[in-house]
């Protein structure tokens, strides 16, 4: 039951993106900015968590999950240290995969080569 | 051939309903990518490993798996045929680092590698940023 409800939410998550691809013509980057973006704001109104509650990884591995961490993180700093947090909170929250991101990215790209063009 | 006549024509010889299709692959390729992320959350969990620590193992190893993969090339075979499936799960979100810089290498270090890694990545994380700094002094005023 569990892996269902995390395959029809990460699916469902990446299926809007699809349908948005197919019939808006956004470019792929302007989803994911949309994405985070939303991903943050819902997270702000509370919603998010719902769906991270129902989901589970389904809501937390889309890059929607991303803009919710950002934001739970701000909330909670700004509960600890007043408006202060929100300036510390997010990147705070984020800081493992943003960090992980840089580190892998950096060492994939010296490691591996492209392929050849044909 | 009038223009309508080669609209007719090009509707005729399009694959049926590829939209269709592109949604079916991107929701089943993007479940899958979630369901190995619940996987890896359900190993640590089960070592009795604290809940915010497993979450920061599953991103770091999610992010691994998405920069290796597109470092041989195969990342880049899936996104082919998941499209937004492969693109959105943050896998998706280590792809877009890697392959930019990959590609770019050969303009050097600084503006080729390392200022590449961030064509894709960097507005995510500015508009990301901004967002929940903006939240966080709305919720800061509300709260008051």
């Amino acid at each position: 039951m569990e892996f269902i409800k995390v395959f029809v939410v990460g699916g469902s998550i990446c299926l809007i993106a699809q349908l948005l691809i197919d019939f808006t013509k956004l470019t792929p980057a302007r989803i994911l900015v949309i994405y985070v973006t939303a991903g943050a704001i819902l997270s702000g109104l509370g919603i998010y968590q719902k769906i991270v509650d129902f989901g589970m990884a389904g809501a937390r591995i889309p890059l929607t999950g991303f803009g919710h961490v950002l934001v739970k993180g701000v909330i909670k700093e700004v509960d600890e240290t007043g408006l202060l947090g929100a300036f510390t909170g997010g990147i705070k929250a984020g800081a493992t995969g943003i960090t992980a991101a840089i580190l892998f990215g950096y060492v994939v790209a010296l490691v591996f080569s492209p392929k050849p063009k044909k | 051939m009038t223009k309508k006549e080669y609209q007719t024509y090009v509707n005729e010889k399009a694959p049926k309903s590829p939209k269709l299709i592109n949604g079916i692959k991107a929701f089943v390729v993007g479940g899958l990518i979630c369901i190995i992320g619940q996987l890896i959350y359900n190993f640590f969990i089960s070592l009795g490993l604290l809940e915010e620590e497993v979450l920061s193992i599953t991103t770091i190893i999610m992010i691994f798996l998405g920069a290796i993969l597109t470092g041989m090339n195969i990342y880049d075979e899936i996104g082919k045929f998941a499209g937004a499936g492969s693109a959105v799960p943050i896998t998706g979100f280590a792809n877009s680092i890697v392959s930019p810089a990959m590609e770019f290498k050969s303009e050097g270090q600084i503006m080729g590698v390392g200022a590449k890694m961030f064509v894709i990545a960097g507005p995510v994380l500015v508009y990301g940023t901004i967002t929940s700094v903006i939240i966080g002094i709305i919720y800061y005023f509300i709260r008051m």
